[in-house]
């Protein structure tokens, strides 16, 4: 039963990833300018553009080089022939047009800054977000939950570059008690590490920390209204029982299947976060090639979000299945 | 025969934004030890709020006058911690659709066992044991196995038989059943009725029977309250309500019943 | 007496998915066949899951059944589409259970009474608003208030609204679906008389889907009691209640709770 459910999802996931890679590879195909011409520069003759043409297998079919490109994610490629023959091992995603960098390098070489940046991003607005939300709830309707909420609201309007900035200004160069971020390992300067990720991690977070101080307190307000809960009060359960146990499961449950979403997107990449404090991560990457039409990296932050987001969609709903009854697998 | 809950002159009030409402309006009668009043009147009747102001539930905002008082103590104005202590283990509450009234997080067995910890504050084993005896005595087949499945694995009436385990696991002195089989079939509900008056009769509680069905209080009170618009209309004998009733609206509520056995004098005139 | 509506075998199967994907089929209705005569109520009564209101709206078309015929007037509309169903829908009204979540709350009763008629693309008797008024009195309600919204009336007030509605085309048959089982005991009687007497002043049909057998025997001529997907007793009111040929049957009218009728006996000498 869970086998073939297991089995199911994989089949289909496997499809949403391979129509992504299709899609993006035609859209490349057809309406980018030829990479050929971007790669050989200005001063370029005929000859070195079919050269070029010849060794990036541009001058073949396009189901020939999207195929190609498959083959080089899982088995490797080869580029150019004879003495100009390059060997890229799998996972070949190839090469970037720009530096020449094995495109699977700068990944790896990039994820772990992403992915820092989005745990500690979602620990900060799960943090704050559930917490201003409870509080909201468990005092609707008073002061508290309006200045609250109102925040919230304000909060959540606020771009990030604007909150990027007017927190560079005032913490780095008004106040001074945060250095400017810096890229640094974590092995070599734990505190400066900490100090340059804070920033774009509050960034980051504070966003989805007022979304989700928002859901968390509709949930919970919509839990406490509940026949269950009137019951948990008429059994003469301590408030502090009846919060925790019947009324905190049922209002995060829902939660956690929109975390599960938005963390996976995240590591995916932060665009505008990275860009802001020069963080050399996904989202970053993504934004250069972009600009610089580097179809290569372009195909693999692609694919790299796609994958995430297909994977974490997995993560979630296995997760919700073990965590709300109601649609947990009955067959023993 | 010592009366167990003396309710006089209870009067319920709510703010609204067109001034204070009176949703019970000087409500009064008396439930004896192994005694069943039944409630009874249409929606807006006022039935239930009188049930939610004896066990303290009301609504944030309400505000009450009177007097309810339970074996002598007064509920009226007691402090929350006081009345928390008597709920689940004095006086108990079971609700019109089961289904909702249990917590679909928590396998059944759990939600027994909360209420007797909390009021004997026994270890997770006992409390446990007390739970499926509990199961059993309201008939649930299997029940030490049934006691890890979740609501939603139960039938409506089987439900209902989990909320009345839960609402007995303590022995209370008292039990308010609001609606308890509106919600069911009609051959469940025939089942649980029966149910409820045997248990009752056993374990000598005080039961408070609210309903809209003047059939099934006919079936299971002694005496009987009506109430409409928050008023207490009558209040008396289940047999002096039924057969000299002495308000119009009680004599226009029983013509209205259709009846199963007589067609030709169905409160319809044709 | 001719039959108006004929099922014959309807069947409903319902395929679930889980959560997971996990696929199971079950039968709701499991061939049912029935008729209902010119000006004739037939109950359906069952209990939950019963396989009742799918087998009403098989009868009313709002569903199709997987298997089966539905005639009426004579003619297959088991597969109407097109004018063929406009017709069907012109002869065949639905009253349902929540009256307030089957009205437009933004419209008034006028409106709401008149739109039947706008979609049949049927011109009414005289003005708009004086039919409107019209059928408003035929069921009991003050025609003054016409432009009120369904939000201003009582529960069975709205009921009554939502049977004028099912009456503003002048239909041959109207299903009710737990018509009145939402409804306070004494508004209630109050809207079984409605119903009955309408029957007498326009001879239309009646299906009254209920679970309430003391109601279904105040209306009915005839009765199905269905339990699990199937019909297992169809025979006339009398017949039904008085002298039950099936086991099920009689369990269900044995669990109907009664009045002492000692008690209502001296009741009734009192008055």
């Amino acid at each position: 039963m869970m086998a073939r459910y297991l089995a199911g999802r994989l089949a289909g996931m496997v499809l949403i990833l391979f129509l992504v890679c299709l899609f993006t590879f035609l859209i490349f195909f057809t309406l980018s300018p030829d990479p050929a011409v971007l790669i050989c520069g200005k001063t370029c003759t005929p000859d070195r553009i079919d050269q070029i043409r010849g060794v990036l297998g541009l001058d073949q079919p396009f189901l020939t080089q999207f195929f190609g490109f498959l083959g080089g994610i899982f088995a490797g490629r080869d580029y150019g022939q004879g003495a100009n023959l390059v060997h890229c091992a799998a996972p070949c995603l190839g090469y970037s047009f720009q530096t020449n960098q094995s495109v699977w390098d700068m990944v790896v070489e990039r994820l772990p800054v992403s992915a820092t940046l989005a745990i500690g991003a979602a620990v900060l607005w799960l943090l704050f977000g559930i917490a201003a939300g409870l509080l909201s709830a468990v005092k609707e309707g008073t002061w508290w939950d309006r200045a609250g909420m109102g925040l919230a609201l304000g909060g959540s309007s606020i771009p990030n570059y604007v909150l990027a900035l007017a927190l560079q200004y005032v913490l780095v160069v008004q106040l001074q008690v945060l250095p400017f971020p810096q890229a640094v390992a974590f092995g070599d300067d734990p505190v400066l590490w900490f100090e340059s990720y804070l920033m774009p991690w509050i960034v980051l977070a504070a966003g989805y920390a007022c979304l989700y101080a928002r859901l968390t307190r509709a949930n919970v307000i919509d839990t406490l209204a509940e026949n269950f809960m009137r019951t948990a009060r008429a059994k003469g359960l301590s408030p502090v029982l009846t919060m925790r146990r019947h009324a905190l499961r049922p209002a995060l449950t829902p939660i956690t299947t929109i975390f599960g979403m938005d963390f996976a997107a995240l590591l995916g990449g932060a665009l505008i976060t990275e860009k802001v404090f020069g963080l050399n991560g996904v989202g970053k990457m993504a934004a250069d090639s972009i600009a610089k039409n580097d179809q290569p990296v372009i195909m693999a932050v692609t694919l790299l979000a796609a994958f995430f987001v297909v994977v974490g969609n997995l993560v979630v709903d296995l997760v919700y299945t073990a965590l709300d009854p109601r649609v947990r697998i009955t067959a023993k | 025969m010592s009366e167990l809950l003396i309710v006089e002159d209870l009067t319920v009030t709510f703010p609204t934004t067109r001034g204070p409402v009176d949703v019970v309006k000087g409500v009064s009668f008396t439930v004896g030890r192994d005694d069943t009043v039944g409630i009874v009147g249409e929606s807006g009747s006022g039935k239930s709020m009188t049930s939610l102001a004896i066990m303290g539930l009301l609504p944030r905002g309400a505000r009450t006058s009177g007097s309810i008082r339970l074996d002598g103590a007064e509920l009226l104005g007691a402090a929350d911690r006081d009345l928390r202590r008597l709920r689940g283990d004095r006086m108990s509450m079971i609700f019109q659709d089961p289904l909702s009234s249990l917590n679909p997080y928590y396998p059944v067995g759990l939600q027994i066992e909360e209420v007797y910890r909390a009021h004997r504050g026994r270890s997770r084993r006992a409390a446990r044991e007390v739970a499926i005896a509990a199961l059993e005595q309201v008939g649930l087949p299997d029940a030490g196995r049934r006691a890890d499945h979740y609501p939603h694995q139960f039938s409506g009436g089987q439900r209902q038989r989990i909320m009345i385990a839960m609402a007995l696991v303590c022995s209370p002195a008292l039990l308010i059943a609001d609606e308890p089989t509106t919600a069911l079939d009609v051959t469940v509900q025939a089942q649980i009725l029966r149910l409820l008056a045997d248990l009752r009769r056993q374990s000598g509680t005080g039961m408070i029977f609210i309903t809209h069905d003047l059939a099934v209080i006919s079936s299971i009170a002694t005496r009987v309250l009506v109430m409409r618009r928050g008023e207490q209309v009558e209040y008396g004998t289940a047999e002096q309500v039924f057969a000299e009733p002495r308000h119009d609206y009680t004599r226009m509520l029983l013509e209205s019943i259709p009846r199963i056995d007589d067609p030709t004098n169905d409160g319809v005139s044709a | 007496m001719t039959d108006l509506l004929r099922a014959k075998e309807l069947t409903k199967h319902f395929v679930t998915r889980g959560p997971l994907g996990a696929r199971t089929e079950f039968t709701a209705v499991d061939r049912v066949s029935f008729e209902v005569g010119l000006g004739e109520t037939l109950a359906v009564v069952g209990e939950s899951g019963s396989g009742k209101s799918t087998t009403a709206r098989m009868a009313a078309k709002l569903m199709d059944p997987s298997e089966g015929t539905l005639e009426f007037d004579g003619a297959d509309v088991t597969h109407a589409k097109g004018p063929e169903l406009a017709r069907f829908r012109a002869n065949v009204q639905v009253v349902f259970q929540d009256p307030f979540s089957s009205l437009n709350p933004r419209h008034t009763v006028e409106r709401i009474l008149m739109a039947p008629l706008v979609y049949q693309g049927i011109a009414p008797n005289g003005s708009r608003r004086a039919h409107a008024k019209e059928l408003m009195e035929r069921v009991g309600l003050n025609p003054d208030h016409s432009l009120r919204y369904p939000g201003q009336f009582s529960g069975g007030q709205a009921q009554r609204i939502g049977i004028a509605r099912a009456l503003a085309v002048n239909p041959k048959l109207v299903i009710c679906d737990e018509a009145v089982s939402a409804l306070d005991v004494s508004v209630q009687a109050q809207v079984i008389e409605l119903l009955r007497r309408l029957q007498r002043e326009s001879g239309f049909s009646y299906i009254f889907i209920a679970h309430d057998l003391a109601v279904v025997r105040q209306i009915a001529h005839r009765v199905a009691v269905m339990s699990k997907g199937r019909i297992v007793e169809l025979g006339p009111v009398e017949q039904v209640f008085d002298d039950p040929q099936d086991e099920y049957t009689r369990t269900l009218l044995a669990a109907i709770p009664r009045i002492n009728p000692e008690w209502d006996r001296r009741r009734r000498e009192l008055q």
